[in-house]
Formats: structure tokens, sequence, C-alpha cells
């Protein structure tokens, strides 16, 4: 993709290259066919957010979001809300600043040096970026499930209770409650009930995933933030995660980044579709996946861009 | 389409070179390698060989030498010397034959072998040097009753026993029968010896500990209550006078003091008591004393006079006091059995015991004890202070050039000499914040020093702020290699940044840590020169552990292996007989260090193994 010089008129110039490549399968669509080359030079873009989004329960809410690595702009005014008790995908290409928008939710993103934000986004109606906001405190409501498993250096029940303890709670009957409740959500109970004190280290690679996934519904979070937690998983752990995405919800609201088009369009009820910082187009993730608004998001999820 | 090169022609020009396929390199690393291990080996053996060798009893040999003296005495060593021409000129012709005859076959050397004769007391030297030339023709034979004497002073003796005397009474005569009588008699002299010892040197101990803190005692209530100096010394002199002066001079002390009472200062009646107090415990502890002299005095008596008459190999007979003795070998009448039995009661005596005869003989166990306690103290102290600081420059101060220039210093401090830490810790350590100690809590001791001079904790506070940049480098590297990935997860959860340090970095970190730890241990083990400034002593017989209260005193002065290395090898006013067990205890402290380091790197493998486990 070439930059395009600064002074170029708005993005729905259709003189580019790449936007004639492109064929219209519907007249009326043409008309919003977007410049990638015009965005990459920091145009404004409308998304497309299908009306059914607007009729959930929000959970979370983006509100102009916007995000800079030092002088880079990472994420470009995104506005969404994510709706309660149902799944929601982030997909895009490499780079488009999926999980940058994941890691913004929990503000992960305040630990890397030189990140700057705009905007806000609304946990269950309570700011994330507000001045006052106590950020620990902030965490404690959110579960985040990571691309590569990240069990801590300790048992597994320890790794599970692990909020809890941060938490001070030290009363056996609870820990034990928990850990098993979240080992039981996490479909792991039954394969390590009797190795409960060993080392997490020694499970296998989705067993640590999952492991990871109880841990993080143990404290019983708003929302669970999920980054590509197949990608480093054999397609049988992965199917097993899919299906625990599934008992999850309605119980939990689960926001998750993936690279995989069949998981986002198997596990997930709505789907986000981003490019270059841009949230592009938002709806029901059968809409996305079958019609989607925009030729872009049809030529990624076919696979023709991406 | 570019044409695609033969696969012949690159395999020809690509892979062939001896450089590319660094096969030059991995000599060079292979030669490094093994040039560090020679080294590590030869060291390790020449210390294990020498070391080991000092405490096996070697045959005595009997020689006659040309001058009509006989020797005897261990060979401990022979060497070949180029002469100067007139010492051929001074020899009688038959022996400067055999001489010239040496040389001749020798390129012109001489052979010459270094006796260890013993017998200090008698000849005034330790060692002799016998020219092979000197030997008569069959002049050398290992004498079947040649026996060592190992006795508490004036070092060994070489000799026959002859005759064994009881009160000045002969009780047995010949070398067989002489013997005999020794090892009836000797075990009984030396338990009583023993009880002996441990009146002197225990009882004693209390005693003149108790007589300490009562005077101690009695100086805090001088001091509370504001006594005036010419008061004390007045009073004190009554004390002297009373204890065994004249009448005269008891009521001239007693005048003394009533004048000064009168003068205006009058003791109060809590320091009448005190005073009391004083006399009463002062008076008890003497009357133990005497006790305990009466019972020295009878041990004495029943242990002295025992003499068993040994001749010389030049027909000298010395009589040594049977008691004086510690171990007496027939050495040349020992089969392998035996001599393997002296051997491994030497080695228990030198790890067990106190030194003797300036540390040439004897044991070296407060040495152990020192080192030992040191090195730990050192590794408690200097472990939390570096992880802390490590944590710090890690976790929460902010990069920039205020932190690099930190790291810098902190590296640099690895370089400096070991002395100036030292001269730190004396000027520190004793004068400063000692000497403040001894202000605040001992102040009744002044103006002996407590805390205010050398002792085992500023000694340990010294080396670790010495070993303190390895610390804090390892650490450092530790910290920095625990995967952003667990730091993520633990903030995810909602925890603080100190408790994902504490309960995900620390354990994580903490093999690394140890690693940093065995390095410090290491090093400050096998360090030397600041200790002599800071309180390694010569000489120090009281551990900093024992039954006195507060049974731990770590202001005492203490002994260090590598400080009594250095003052075997260089301060021994017999330097011949010390050097074996300056090789002995080199060997002592690497074997102690091994040690330490093992324990250190099995509890690192312990904890390294919870975090081992396969990721698949």
């Amino acid at each position: 993709m070439g930059h395009a010089d600064v002074a170029k008129p708005p993005s729905l110039n259709a003189s580019t290259t790449e936007t004639k490549m492109f064929s219209n399968p519907t007249p009326s669509q043409s008309e919003i066919r977007l410049d990638l080359a015009a965005i990459a030079a920091g145009e404004p873009v409308e998304a497309v957010i299908h009306e059914e989004v607007a009729s959930e329960e929000s959970i979370l809410e983006i509100d102009r979001f916007a995000l800079h690595y030092g002088s880079f702009k990472a994420l470009h005014d995104i506005s969404m809300s994510v709706p309660k008790g149902k799944i929601t995908a982030l997909i895009g290409p490499s780079g488009c600043g999926k999980s940058t928008l994941l890691r913004s939710v929990n503000r992960l993103n305040d630990l890397i040096d030189g990140v700057r934000v705009d905007g806000d986004m609304r946990l269950s109606g309570d700011s994330i970026y507000g001045r006052d906001v106590d950020v620990i405190e902030l965490r404690k409501r959110m579960g985040m499930v990571f691309q590569k498993s990240n069990p801590f250096p300790m048992s597994i029940y320890e790794n599970v209770v692990y909020a809890l303890r941060i938490d001070g709670q030290r009363n056996r009957r609870v820990l034990d409650e928990v850990c098993e409740r979240s080992l039981r959500a996490a479909a792991l109970w039954d394969e390590v009930k009797d190795r409960l004190h060993e080392s997490a280290l020694g499970m296998s690679g989705g067993q640590q995933q999952r492991l990871c996934i109880a841990r993080a519904v143990a404290a019983e979070p708003e929302v669970l933030l999920m980054d590509e937690p197949c990608s480093a998983l054999d397609p049988i752990a992965t199917q097993k995660i899919e299906e625990l995405m599934d008992s999850l919800v309605p119980h939990y609201s689960v926001l998750i980044v993936t690279h995989n088009m069949q998981q986002a369009a198997r596990s997930s009820h709505y789907t986000a579709y981003m490019v270059l910082g841009r949230l592009i187009e938002y709806g029901p993730t059968q809409r996305i996946f079958q019609n989607p608004k925009l030729p872009e998001t049809e030529d990624y999820i076919t696979g023709r861009f991406g | 389409m570019v044409e695609p090169r033969p696969r012949a022609a690159r395999a020809a020009h690509g892979g062939g070179t001896l450089l590319s396929a660094g096969e030059p390199v991995v000599w060079l690393m292979a030669a490094g390698l093994g040039l560090a291990l020679a080294m590590i080996a030869g060291l390790l053996a020449m210390i294990l060989w020498n070391g080991g060798a000092t405490f096996w009893p070697r045959a005595l040999v009997e020689v006659s030498t040309s001058d009509g003296r006989v020797h005897l005495g261990e060979v401990s060593r022979h060497e070949r010397y180029r002469p100067t021409p007139e010492i051929y000129a001074r020899l009688d012709p038959e022996v400067r034959d055999r001489a010239e005859h040496d040389a001749a076959a020798h390129e012109g050397t001489l052979g010459r072998t270094l006796l260890r004769t013993a017998n200090y007391d008698l000849t005034g030297t330790h060692f002799t040097w016998i020219d092979d030339f000197e030997i008569e023709e069959g002049g050398r034979s290992e004498p079947e009753w040649g026996v060592t004497i190992e006795r508490l002073e004036w070092g060994r003796f070489y000799g026959t026993p002859t005759r064994a005397v009881e009160q000045g009474r002969t009780v047995a005569e010949g070398t067989e029968d002489t013997w005999a009588w020794f090892e009836e008699v000797h075990p009984r002299l030396r338990s009583l010896w023993r009880q002996k010892r441990s009146l002197e040197t225990h009882d004693v101990g209390r005693v003149n500990h108790e007589l300490e803190s009562a005077r101690l005692e009695l100086r805090e209530a001088e001091l509370r209550e504001g006594v005036p100096p010419e008061w004390i010394g007045a009073w004190g002199e009554l004390q002297r006078a009373r204890q065994g002066g004249s009448a005269e001079e008891i009521a001239d002390a007693e005048a003394r003091v009533d004048r000064i009472e009168n003068a205006g200062f009058v003791p109060t009646q809590a320091f009448r008591e005190a005073v009391a107090e004083f006399e009463s415990r002062e008076a008890a502890g003497r009357e133990r004393f005497a006790e305990i002299v009466g019972e020295v005095e009878s041990l004495s008596q029943r242990m002295d006079g025992f003499e068993v008459v040994m001749r010389t190999a030049d027909g000298t007979e010395a009589p040594l006091e049977v008691a004086d003795i510690v171990r007496a070998i027939p050495q040349n009448r020992l089969g392998i059995v035996g001599r393997l039995g002296v051997y491994l009661s030497r080695w228990i005596e030198f790890l067990v015991d106190d030194p003797r005869e300036a540390n040439s003989e004897g044991g070296v166990f407060p040495a152990i004890f020192g080192t030992v306690a040191m090195t730990l103290i050192m590794t408690i102290a200097v472990v939390p202070f570096g992880v802390l600081a490590a944590l710090y420059l890690r976790e929460y101060a902010k990069a920039g050039p205020m932190i690099s220039a930190v790291r810098i210093a902190v590296n640099n401090l690895a370089g400096v000499p070991s002395i100036v830490f030292g001269v730190f810790g004396l000027g520190f350590f004793c004068y400063v914040v000692g000497a403040s100690i001894d202000e605040l809590l001992f102040e009744a001791k002044l103006p002996n020093p407590t805390y205010g001079k050398g002792g085992l904790l500023w000694a340990s506070l010294t080396l670790a702020l010495l070993t303190l940049p390895v610390v804090i480098v390892a650490t450092e590297e530790a910290l920095a290699a625990v995967p952003r990935s667990m730091r993520e997860g633990s903030y995810a959860c909602g925890a603080s940044k100190w408790q994902t340090i504490r309960r995900i970095v620390l354990p994580r970190a903490m093999p690394g840590i140890m690693t940093g730890a065995i390095l410090a241990m290491a090093r400050g083990a096998g360090e030397v020169a600041p200790l002599m400034l800071v309180g390694a002593v010569k000489l120090a017989p009281e551990l900093a552990v024992d039954a006195t209260a507060p049974y731990v005193h770590p202001d005492r002065s203490f002994m260090h292996l590598g400080f009594h290395i250095y003052d075997l090898g260089f301060q021994s006013q017999n330097s011949e007989a010390a050097k074996p067990m300056v090789f002995t205890t080199t060997l002592l402290l690497i074997i102690l260090i091994m040690l330490l380091n093992v324990i250190a790197v099995w509890l690192r493998t312990r904890l390294r193994r919870r975090f081992a486990g396969s990721q698949f």
C-alpha cells in the first residue's frame, strides 16, 4: 500500500489502483468503497455499524478511543459497544490494532512507555480512562487470556486462585470452591483434579491455556478479554477452547481477538473488522460473514485481502 | 528469470573452506577451555598432593655423616644445587672424592636432603640440610625405635625411649619396657591434662566473665548516680588496700574516701547497695577462683613427675613430661593400618582442636568456625540488600542517564581493590557505627571498645559491601529474564506492582538470585586483605558463639582460614614446618568453599525444579 499525498481529498476517492481492482457486488455499496491509501494517510473513516448492535445491552462502551505509541497513531477514534453476555470477535489484518484495542480495555498498555490515549471507554458505565480511576480495581473487574499461555510458576491450584490471593482471601473453603468452579468452567477439572498442587508448568499447552482461562474467570469478571487464545494451539485444543467459550456465555461477556476467520465465524455472536487502526465494520457475525455491507470486509473474510 | 546456479558450483566454492566451517575457531575455543582446565586441575592436584600428605607419618631415617654426627628425622625434601668451588677445598679427600663423583654424575650439581630433625629445645633448629656426599657408606637406616613425639611446646621430638621415670624414680629401663609403660600411663595423664585445661579455660573463663559483669554493673551504677571519678579512684584504692595492704594503708584509703564524701559527694542508698552487691559478687568470684586454682594444683600434682627419657640420635638424653605429650608415634614400627590411624587422628585434631605453637601445630577449628560464620553472616547481609537495590533499579527507577550512571558505578565497585573496602569498613563500621553503639549501649565498658573495633560482624558487613555488586548484577539479570507475559498475566488479574513482584517476579528470579549469592559467597570466603583491618586475627580461641551470656558475640575478633594461610606462610617463625600446613589449610579452605557452594547449588536446583516443566 503506497502512502498517498496528505493533500488528497477525502476517502471516497476512487482514483487509486487498489480501489479499481475491486469489483463491486452491488451499485449501492460502491458509493462507500474505502480508499485504504487515504486511510493510511490519516483520513477519517466512519465505521459501518449494523443496527442490531444497538439493540443489545452493552457491557463495554468504547467512545472515540485513540491511542498513540509515541508519534505513531495505532488506534483512530474507535467507537463501539460490546454487548453483554455475548462473544464479540475482533478481526483484521496483522498490525491493525486489534490487540492494542483489547489491551487498552484493561489498561495493560499503561505499562508501555510512550503510550498516549484520547477518548474513553466505559465498563458498565464506569469510566476506564477517567482521571480518578483506580487501575488495579478496574482490572479486577476483567479477566484476560493471552496469546501465549502464561501460567505462573506455582501450583495449578495457586494459579487459579491467584486473583483471590492478591485480594487477601485466606479462607480455604472459599478458595477450594472457586478453584473447582473455575476449573469446571474451563473444562479442566476432570483432567487436573488429582494434581491440583503440582506445578502448572508441567501441563500440556492446551491445558495451560485452559488453566489461564480458569484463572481469568476465577474472580467473576464482567468482561473476559481473549487475545488470540488459540494461535499457539493445535486444532483439537482449539476446538476445546471454542467449546469452552460457548459454555461461558451468557454468564460472561467475551471480547476476543482472533486471526482465524473460521473461529470468529463459528464461535462469536458479533464481529468487528478493523483495518489500520480503524473500526471498519461491526455487526452480527452472521451478517458480517455472509452479507457484509462493505466490500473490503468481504474481501478480507473471503481471503482476498489480508 | 535468473539462471539457477548449478549445485556443484555452489558446493565447490561456498562450503568447503576450513574457515567457513568454523573449525579453527572451534579448536581455539577448545584450546582455551583445555588450558583453563589444565591450570585448575594442576593447582588442585598440587594442593591436594601437598596438603593431603602433610599428616602422613613418613619413615624416620637415621643418617650418619662424615663429621661423625648422627641425625634422626623425617626427610622433608631432596634437591640439587650448584656448589661454589670453595666447598671442595674444605673437604677431606675421601669426602671430596664422593662430592666430585656426585657432581660429575649430575652436571656439576650436588644433591642434598632437608631433614626435619626437630628437637628444637636441644639443637635450636627444626631442620638440617645434609649433603649427599657427607653421608657415610651405609650410613642411612630406618631405626626400628625411632619415635616421633608431638608435644605441647617446642615442637616435635625425635628419639628413642630409653627410660621411664616416676617422681624421680626409674620404673622401667630399655626401649620396649619404657614404651609399654608409656602406653599405659599416657592416656590417663592426658585425660588429667584435659581436665586441667578445661578448668583453666572454661571455669576460669566463667569466673572472669562473672567478675567482669559484676564490675560492669558497678560501673553502670556509677554512671547512673554520677559518682565523681575521685571517689571511684579512692574507693578502688581502699579495695586494693583491704585485699592485701597494711592496716596503715587501709586507714589511709578510708580517710581519703571520707574526705571526698565530706567534700560534698555522698553516695545514695541505691549506690551503696550496688557497691555491696559488687563486693559480695567479687568475693564469691575470688573464692571460686581460689577453688579452681586448688583443683588445678591437685591435678598438676597427679600429672607431674611422669617422665619418659628419650635418647636422641647423637646420644643426648632428654626427659619429657608425659602429660605434655600429645601423641607418640613409633612410625617405623607401624604398618599401613597403623599409619592410617595416625593420619586420621592428625586430621581430626586439625579439624576440631585449637591451634598451638604459633598456629603451626594443633588444629584450626576456630578458623573454620570463623570462616563459615563470617561467610554466612555476609551472605545473609548481602543478599537482601543487593536484591532490594536491584529491584529498585530494575523495576521502579525510571530508565535514564541517572540509572545508567548508578549501574556503571555499581559495576565499578567490583573493581575497587578489596583493601580499600577494608579501610572503609574500619573507618565506617568500627570507628563510626561501632563507636556510636559503644557509647549508647556499652558505656560501662569504655574506654575498652566493644563494637568500636574489628569483629566478626563488621568483617561480615565489610565483605557484604565488597560482594554487593555481584548480587546486584546477578539479580538485575534474573529480574530482566522474567518473561513480560508473566507480569502482564499478573497485572491482568488485578495485582498491584508489588504483588506482581513478590508473587511472580521474585520467585521466578530466585534461581538467578541464588547464582548471585553463590558467586558472592565464593568471592567473600576467599577474601583476606580487608579482613586484616576489620577483625581477623592470628589467634582467637574464644568463638563468637559460646556458653556465656548473651551466647552470641558478633563483636569478637575471629580467626579466618585465609588469614591463617597468610599467617602460617609468611609470619611463621618455623616456616619450613609451617609450609605443609599452608597446603593443608588451603585444601581445607577450598573444600569448605566448595561445600558452601554445593549447598547453595543444591538449593538453587530445588528452586529451579519448581519452575521446570515441559511446555507441551
